[in-house]
Parts: structure tokens; sequence; C-alpha cells
């Protein structure tokens, strides 16, 4: 029987954020602080020749610019705050001018001249790939990972950039439907993988094989990032947009050339990150070292259009798919080749989009080729389910034709092949903690009503079509190794230090409910402790993969657990017996057989600080991390000390999953639908908080449509312009394009591998929305491919009138 | 290149009187930019891809906001708020094919604050032109949308001389239809265009989306009782349900007796750069029966003339299924 884990709370900071009292990076101020502004590329590649800045720095008010010269160096295409030499996408930072105003500073870089020289340009990956295109780089267009043999036989691992190009016929295959005819393994950078190939299409009695395309899309995250940071005594004291606490500590330091221990990371809030914020990104290195410079505090803050630019961005993939299921819809054979646009940052979620197809489906065998591409477009990176989501978009009406061909229910197709407890993930065919999809499918089926939906007529009374669409989404939800911290006063107030970022997912708060459950503390008598690298945080992993639930719920029940043999060693060190004797519970420590022998929490806290040593932080377990163990010292001596490793033993992966079930009314002569209804089962075990659990599902779910509708990149193939820099152009979903009320559920088996049986979720909200919803698009438009995601309205409205909806298979285009 | 989000530095005068801005308006002509709730003006500004020395902010003129019943109809203050428009009972009892238009405008929102007037006179839409690059509307000589690589979804299907941006505005295919009057002054004084007039297409004036010239201001828009009360249809297709551009509008007007069509006026926005209304459509449906027959065979009239760009084709199908379900309704 719980008392916090499963129930409904409200987390610290909810009051400060519906007041707007609640502070973000920008909201800090420092007496003396300066404000910096960036001077970007204008073109998609080139090289800096000059840079004049001489009447800029005359202007009353500028106190200083910054460039590349001022940072340690970065070894292309390491994504450097600032260009050096090379600039490879608009919007690129070449210089920051801190003046005594923002109006100051941007009038001043107003006044900058930049030499450049032009270099061909590439918007597009298989364009890059064909013979004879144009490369990102002036080294090559892929980055290639290197092992050599090296001394003794170590391997020397590094990486390169090399010029690859397919032969044209793999182009022309990949673009008709055909696979990458004629490329072999040297042609990838990822081959992987498992079965007889052969042996499972020869097997199939259906087999189908589409071209498709995903397009990229930018973050936009509500709060465009801002840093501010200033030094005092050697320590450098930043405040940074993040989703991460201490996961940043390190490479924040070493950006700044400072010992962790000089640093101190201040984030109370952070307004959205999506996989954007999760560490240190490249322009953080600026405030901090600009500040040092120049003696002073300096924020900067970029504009809306600067977040299209650096603010990272999905990649975008075109791709090839040939299933091959038997007749009892078994998968027995998928062929998968993705060419990712890794934008000038080089990063592809190919490997990613993989694993979402062999974790949803189980095949039997497998193979996977994939390549990621430079263009010189935006950085790309993670966004939520890099790789799985926009997977799950595309896949799901290819899949819903493998099931149409053999006859078969779509829904009774996906649960043929769910993955369950004994099921595998990706090309090692790794284990899984725990697997529950074919209970989600099938109360996510009740919930929603699909056989009812499936015995209406298609034709609604108003002319439109009913479409209904069902799709799973994936993504690895659970991390290890991580350390908690927690202190139980003098006040008898339990104290919960946790490094977890604060990025409005509210996890921060949901996993410290681990260590209040494990010590049976009353949560109005618990306090986070976050948001200051000098409030003595614990090293936490990342706020990124939906990880924090199974992660730190692991380590605040282990410190709490840890805290728990402290009281009782003390009560019987103090009272008698063996520590064996005792057990905890209202804020005591007692004798099981007795429990009028006792003390209070605060009275054991009082006695740990008297016996030192581990009671109350003087000495700790060997095996923490160098973060927890300053945080302990910082600590030491005032209160019991609970701190641990989570070293429970684990293998596999730990899964979200999630299957969504959608209804539209579609109508085409416009290209519009409607979101008649939307239902989604998660498999995430043990829901923590179930609000919050709520809200995730139906924020990934709005973010869905957008995936499956909306959103994409538009670069001009002329120039290298990006179309849609602005909020309003880029088109995440509003109120009115998503259903007034979508219905959740959780399957609510608990993981073996996690102490309250929790796992993570965030993440796959979006993929099974937008796979769900893609598959009600093809089902109403009798099963249709449109191959893309998104489906856009002029697509739908081509479609109908016959002309070609998909004039080609090209990204960041229309 | 510069990335901004705070305005530049430029004069600021903030008249309480029309007169008192027409006398600012001649002085400063073109070196001078009014603004009225400002929605579409602080995207140039602020991204610097136009400029003025001095900002004339007229919404502190009461004058020119509100609903007023004339002997002939009604007469609408420039700066009365979209939403004021949206639900101004007159407007819905008489005109609902102007409320119905301003209610879809971008954003609740942006419809507290943006205008009528300044609905009817914003810039037109080409991502190019508002980029800040020297394409022929901005005084270059050349266009990039109008290209085999041009991303022009959004653009025109028709009268692209030159330049193929597109009017993004909802009420004005609803003023047009309504045979509105717009009402100029000037230090000189009244001047007054039909709203088909008011708007200006690349071949008339490919720098300038409006015949305001400068030191004029748009003051008023009058509503004759020609229209008032007749069978309306507006409808607006766009990528978003809300704060979005439509991709094709329609605004038509139908005068109806014994279920037979004695007179239409139906005008389409987004397809050019100014309103296009459908003269041969309206003549074509003339005393026949207001039915899906009548619509159908008006069809591909509608989009005579039409040229599709690269990637706008879908506008084609979308104007002439619009123009059906106007006929239709």
């Amino acid at each position: 029987m719980t008392t916090h884990i499963g129930f409904d709370f409200t987390p610290p900071d909810i009051e400060g954020k519906v007041t707007g009292e609640i502070k973000y990076a920008e909201d800090y101020k420092r007496e003396g602080m300066v404000f910096a502004r960036l001077l970007t590329s204008p073109m998609p590649s080139g090289r800096v020749v000059s840079i004049d800045a001489s009447a800029a720095l005359r202007m009353d008010g500028v106190v200083g610019i910054f460039t590349a010269d001022d940072l340690p160096p970065v070894a292309p295409p390491g994504n450097p705050a600032l260009a050096s030499n090379y600039v490879t996408y608009v919007g690129q930072p070449i210089l920051a001018v801190a003046a005594l105003t923002e109006e100051i500073a941007e009038s001043a870089i107003d006044r900058i001249r930049i030499e450049f020289e032009r270099r061909p340009f590439v918007v597009d990956p298989l364009t890059s790939l064909t013979p004879g295109g144009a490369n990102a780089y002036p080294e090559g267009n892929v980055l290639v990972r290197t092992r050599e043999e090296g001394p003794e036989g170590a391997p020397i691992v590094g990486a390169e950039i090399r010029d690859i190009k397919w032969p044209q016929s793999a182009i022309d295959g990949l673009v008709n439907g055909k696979g990458p005819i004629g490329a072999t393994e040297e042609h990838f950078t990822d081959n992987w993988q498992f079965g007889d190939l052969d042996a499972g299409f020869a097997a199939a009695s259906v087999i189908v094989e589409e071209p498709f395309v995903t397009v990229g899309y930018p973050h936009h995250s509500l709060e465009a990032r801002t840093c501010m940071a200033y030094w005092e005594n050697g320590k450098c004291y930043f405040h940074g947009s993040s989703q991460s606490q201490s996961a940043n500590d390190n490479s924040l330091a070493r950006m700044l050339n400072i010992d962790p221990a000089d640093l101190v990371f201040i984030n109370e809030a952070t307004g959205g990150g999506f996989g954007s914020k999760i560490g240190p990104y490249p322009f953080m290195a600026i405030s901090g070292n600009f500040a040092r410079v120049l003696n002073r505090p300096v924020q900067l803050r970029i504009t809306r259009e600067q977040e299209f630019y650096i603010g990272s961005a999905r990649s975008g993939m075109q791709g090839w798919i040939k299933v091959g299921a038997k007749p009892d819809g078994k998968v027995c054979a998928v062929d998968l080749v993705i060419v990712n646009d890794g934008g000038s940052a080089g990063g592809g979620s190919g490997n990613s989009s993989a694993g979402h197809v062999s974790l949803c489906y189980q095949p039997e065998s497998m193979r996977y080729r994939g390549i990621s591409v430079y263009t010189n477009t935006t950085p790309r990176g993670a966004q939520r389910g890099p790789g799985q989501n926009e997977m799950a978009a595309v896949l799901a009406p290819i899949m819903d034709k493998v099931a149409n061909q053999l006859g078969m229910d779509r829904v009774a197709f996906r649960a043929r092949n769910a993955v369950d407890n004994n099921g595998w993930y990706g090309g090692q065919s790794g284990p899984v903690t725990s697997a529950y999809m074919r209970e989600a499918i099938a109360q996510g089926a009740e919930l929603f009503g699909w056989q009812d939906k499936l015995n209406q007529p298609k034709q609604l009374p108003d002319g439109r079509i009913r479409g209904i669409g069902v799709g799973s989404g994936y993504h690895g939800a659970g991390g290890r190794g991580y350390d908690g911290l927690v202190r139980i006063g003098t006040d008898g107030k339990l104290y919960i230090h946790s490094g977890v970022g604060n990025l409005g997912t509210y996890s921060y708060a949901g996993t410290c409910r681990a260590a209040a459950e494990r010590l049976q503390v009353p949560w109005e008598n618990c306090e986070i402790v976050r948001g200051r690298t000098d409030r003595h945080l614990p090293n936490s992993s990342g706020q990124g993969g939906s990880n924090t639930i199974f992660t730190h719920t692991k380590t605040n029940w282990l410190a709490a657990e840890d805290a728990v043999n402290k009281l009782k060693e003390i009560a019987a060190a103090d009272l008698g017996g063996s520590p064996e004797d005792y057990d905890i519970g209202g804020e005591r420590v007692f004798k099981t057989a007795d429990s009028s022998v006792g003390m209070t929490y605060a009275a054991a806290a009082q006695r740990a600080i008297e016996l030192g040593g581990k009671f109350s932080g003087q000495e700790y377990p060997d095996d923490i991390n160098p973060i927890t163990q300053r945080s302990v010292q910082g600590l030491a001596g005032t209160g019991l000390i609970g701190v641990a490793r989570d070293n429970i033993p684990g293998q596999g992966e730990p899964p979200g999953i999630l299957v969504g079930f959608c209804e539209i009314a579609l109508e085409p002569a416009t290209g519009k639908f409607e979101i008649l209804d939307y239902a989604a089962v998660a498999d995430c075990g043990v829901v923590v908080h179930p609000k919050n659990f709520a809200n995730a599902m139906r924020g990934g779910a709005v973010w869905g449509v957008g995936m499956a509708n909306l959103e994409r990149h538009v670069y001009d193939p002329q120039n290298g312009l990006p179309a849609n820099t602005g909020l309003y152009q880029s088109k995440p979903p509003t109120y009115l394009d998503i259903p007034s009320i979508s219905k959740s559920g959780a399957v609510g088996i608990a993981d073996p591998q996690n102490p309250v049986g929790a796992r993570g979720i965030g993440e796959p909200t979006q993929g099974a929305s937008a796979a769900a919803l893609q598959s009600a698009i093809s089902n109403a438009l009798d099963g249709f491919l449109f191959n893309r995601a998104p489906v856009t309205t002029d697509m739908i409205i081509s479609h109908a009138a016959g002309l070609d909806p998909v004039a080609h298979l090209k990204t960041n285009t229309f | 290149m510069p990335s901004h989000d705070v305005m530049p530095n430029m004069e600021l005068y903030q008249p309480v009187q029309v007169e008192d801005a027409l006398q600012i308006a001649d002085r400063l002509a073109e070196r001078g930019w009014l603004v009225g709730g400002g929605q579409d003006t602080y995207g140039w500004l602020k991204d610097r891809a136009k400029t003025a020395d001095a900002m004339i902010d007229l919404s502190g003129i009461e004058a020119l906001r509100g609903v007023r019943e004339t002997a002939d109809g009604i007469e609408i203050g420039a700066l009365t708020t979209l939403t004021e428009v949206a639900n101004n009972p007159v407007i819905q009892q008489r005109y609902s094919l102007l409320s119905k238009a301003a209610s879809v405008v971008a954003s609740p929102q942006i419809r507290n604050i943006g205008t009528l007037g300044g609905n009817v006179s914003q810039d037109v839409r080409c991502w190019y032109y508002r980029r800040g690059l020297s394409c022929y509307r901005a005084g270059g000589n050349l266009c990039y949308a109008d290209t085999p690589q041009g991303m022009n979804r959004e653009h025109s299907l028709f009268e692209t001389s030159r330049c193929v941006a597109a009017s993004a505005s909802d009420t004005a295919p609803a003023l047009v239809a309504l045979d509105a009057t717009m009402v100029i002054r000037s230090v000189t004084g009244e001047r007054t265009l039909s709203a088909q007039d008011y708007f200006v297409g690349p071949a008339i004036d490919i720098e300038n989306t409006t015949a305001l010239r400068p030191g004029e201001i748009l003051t008023a828009v009058r509503i004759p009782a020609t229209w008032a009360n007749a069978d309306f249809y507006f409808e607006k297709v766009s990528d978003r349900n809300v704060w979005d551009f439509s991709l094709v509008n329609v605004a038509a007007a139908f005068k109806v007796s014994g279920g037979t069509i004695s007179d239409s006026r139906i005008v389409c926005g987004a397809v050019q750069a100014t309103p296009r209304r459908l003269v041969a459509v309206e003549e074509a449906i003339r005393g026949q029966a207001r039915s899906s027959a009548t619509a159908a065979s008006v069809a591909t009239l509608a989009t005579t003339g039409a040229r599709a760009l690269a990637h706008n084709g879908y506008k084609i199908p979308l104007m002439q299924n619009l123009v059906k379900r106007a006929i239709t309704a």
C-alpha cells in the first residue's frame, strides 16, 4: 500500500508558474550586467574572410566584441559556439557584441561588416549523395566513425568527415520505392542485421515495400534560451535555460575551462526543452567566457528567429522499407534504409527509427542500413522521441497496408506482433525490463471503442469521411548508475536533494516522492532541494530520453533506503538491540516489538550529527560520483545523510510504450479534418503522478498532431534560406487543431527493475498520436499512402483532385 | 545577419485628433509609417525588412473607432478592432459576411488588437519579400518565388505581374463582396474608393498593395445597404484552425428569389495580390438555381486563367471547391 506513489500532489513550483513569480534565466539581473547579441551567418555556406567591427566598437555603450578567437578551437564539424572559419548554415553565430542595453547591442551589430566568400551549399541529403552533388563541408558530407589498431592492440576510435556518393541507381531506386539499388555496405555508416532476411521474405505471404519521407522541424520551446553568467572569487555563477541540472556540471565546466567545483549552475525553471536543452548547448560558452573577459555579468538572450537557427531541430528522413508478413500476421522480415538529414551538425536518428520498428513489431529477421548526411541547414539533434516518433508516424499507414493485404484487422495485426516480456530491441536484440504492449493495445481498443467504430458508416451525414487509425509509440525510458541524496534535518523534515532539471515535466518532483514513500514522511514535511549547484545536489541523469521517472525514483528510493538503515542503526545503538529489530513509521524509528521504544526522525538526525562519520556525511560510499561527493561534503554535519549510487542489478531496455487510437472526420475538398476522438494507453509500469501522467499524454498527443499534419522545415534550394523561422510560420498545433477531450489510461503493471515499479512515458506520447492520426487519414482515403510526415492540407486536396500530392522525395521542402 | 527583437530607433507620434494625424502624415509623407493595431507593422520594423524615420500611432484617435449607422448602411471606423467587428450586433444582423470573416482572422489575441483598417491594408504575403530580399516588390529586379525551385505554396494563381505574392486578408474579400467604400482623408480633404479599387495589384503598382498615397489615412469603411441581409457565405481554409493565414478564402453574397439567383458577388482571397472578384461566375449563375448543379457547372470558370506555380497547384481545386460550396450552401 503506497501513500505517495500513484497519488496526485502539487509540485512546489506550480504556484510560481501560475502567478509569474517563478524566475527563468532571463529574469535574473546582476549589477553591472551587460547584454550580448549575436551576429549570425546570412548564407548557408561560405568562409568568413574578414570582420570589421570598428564602427560598432566606437559606439557609446558598446563594451566588447567576442569571436571564435576568444574560445577554444572546436574540431569541425563540432557545431562551434561561434564560427571560426567556415559558416555552414544560415543563422550560424559568428560573433557576439556586448553593450549596456540590448538596443545598443543590436544597433552595433548592424554596423559590423563581414566579408564572406560563398561556397556551394546543399539543403537535401539525397542531392548531396547524388554523384556530383554538393557537400555541406569542404571535407565532405558524412561523418564516419573510425576505428584503428593502436599501440598494444588498443583501438583508437575517432571520426572524420568523408565524401560519400551513391551510384545514381541507388538514388533512383530509393526515390522510386525500390530501395537503394547498387548501394553497398560502404555507402552507409550504420549496418546491422539479425535473423535470416532471405528466409524471412521467402516465408512471407504479403510483402509491402514503400519509400517514405519525414521532414525535420525546429523546436521552438516557449522560452527562447537565455544565459547569464558572472564571476566571483574564481567561481562562475551561470544562469541557464536547461532541461537538466547536475548533468550540465562537467560539460559546462569544460566549456569554461574550469574545475566543476568552481561552477555554480543555476536553473529554477525552464520553459520547455523537448530535447534541445538536455545538456550544455554551444552558445553557453559565449556568455560565461565573455563575462570573464569583460569582468562583468553578461546576459545573452537569443531571439525567436535565432531559436529556429541554433535551438536544434528534428532530423528528416528519406527512406525505404520492405516488410514481409506470414499468413498469421507475424512480421517475418523487415528491410529498412534511412538517409537522415543531419543538418550542419550531423545529428541523425535512423538507428532509433530502426529501433522503433524492431521493438513495436518484433520482426523475426531485420536488416537496417543508415547514413546521416550533412546539409547546410540548421543543426539537428534530439527532439521528443528522435527517430522513433517520426518513424512511428510514417510507418503506421504502411503497416496498415500490410494488415489490409493480409485481410487482418489493423489492431489485431499489431497485437500479433506486440512486444512482451520476452521481447527484444534494436540490432543487438537486447532484452527489455518488462513489456505489456499487447495489454495496452487491448485496453486502448476498449477505451476507444475500436470495434464499434469499425462498424460505423464511413460516410458521415455532413459529407465528411470517417477515418480511424491506430499507432504505436516507443522510447527507451530509463537509466542506471546515478546517485540519490537525502537529508533528515534536526527539524525532522526530509530534505530531498535533486539534481534533476525542472524542464516543465515535473519529474523532478515526482521522483522525489519515492524518497518520501520509502521513509514514510508526509509530503508536507518534505522539501525538495534543487535548482543551484551550491545547494549540494547529487549526480543525476540529464533530463532527456524519458528516463527520469525510472532513473530517479530508483536513486531517491535508494538514498532513502540508506537513511532508513542509518535510522535503525542509530536507534539500535541508543535503545538497544540490533537494527533488524527496528522499523519506521510516523516519522519515528521504533522497535518492531514495542513501538513505544523509539525516537523521532528529528532526534535521530541530532544523534547522526553527534555520531558523525557516515551518519552525517563525513564519510560516504566510494562509488558515488564526484559531484555527489562534493555535495555530501557540503552537507556534512547538518543532519542524517542518506546517499547511494544506483547499483540495483538489472539488464535490458526499460521501454516506454504507448498505443494511440484516433478517429477523424476528413473533408477532401478542403484537405481539413476534425479529430473526433483520441484515446491512448501507456505501458509505463506504475504511474507515479496520475495528473501529471494525463498532462503528458495530452501534451504529447497535441504535438503528434503537429508532426503528422503541420510542422516541417522549408528551405529554399535556390539560396538555402529557411522560409519559416517564426513561431506562427512553423505552425505548432493550436487549441483549435486538437480534440477538446482525449482519453488516456495505463496498463499499470509494475516494472520489476524499479523499486516503485515505474518507467518513463514522455516521448512516445507524441509518436503514438502522430501514428494514429496518419493511420486515420490513410483509412479515410481508402488506404492511400502519402508516405510522408507531415501530410499537409495541400496534399490531401491534391490527392482528392487527382493531382500528384507528393511530387518528390525531398526533405526540407514543400 | 542581424536578428532583432527590439524596435529600431525612430520618432514616435501619438496624435489623438484625426486632423493632427493628417498634418503629421502630410509633413512626414514617405518618411512616416502609419500604425493602428501594429500586427503587420511590428514584424516589418523589428525584422528591419522595412524602415521608416517615424511612426504615426493612430491608436489614440477615438474618432476612428466604432460602428455607426448611416442613411445608407453603416460606417466602421478604421481603428475598430476585428473583435469589435466580429461581435457588433448590427454587423452580425445585416452583414454577417463581414462578422464571419473578421471572426476567423488570425487568433483571438490578434483580433483584440488588430483593426479593420490594418487588416485590409496589410502588406502581401511572400516569405522572400518579407525576409527583406531585394525582389521586384522591394525595388529589385527579380522574383525569388516564381521559379521552378521557388518555395511558393502560399503564393498567387492570378495576375502575377513580376510578383506572385498573395493578399491574405480575410476581411478584404468580404468588403469587396459587400461593395464597401473606403474613406480616405488627407489635409486636402476626403476621397472615397470602392473596396475593389482600393486594392492594387502588381501590374499597377508593384510596391504598394493599396491606393493609399503618402499623407493619406484610411479613416473608415462604409458598407451600403445594397447587400444587407443577403445570403452570405464565407469560408477560410488554412493549415491551422487559428493563428494562420488563408490558403484560399471565399466571400460571397447572393440575392435569391424563388430559389433563383438574381444577383451575386463572389470574391476569393489569397489567390492573387488583391481580392479576386469572380465576375464571370457571378454572371454565369445569374438566373440559375442556387444548387449543386449550378455550382458544378461554373467551378472551372472560377479558376479560368489560373497559372499554377511549382507548389501551389492545389489552390486551383481548392478555389473551385470553395466556390462550389458557396453557391451550393
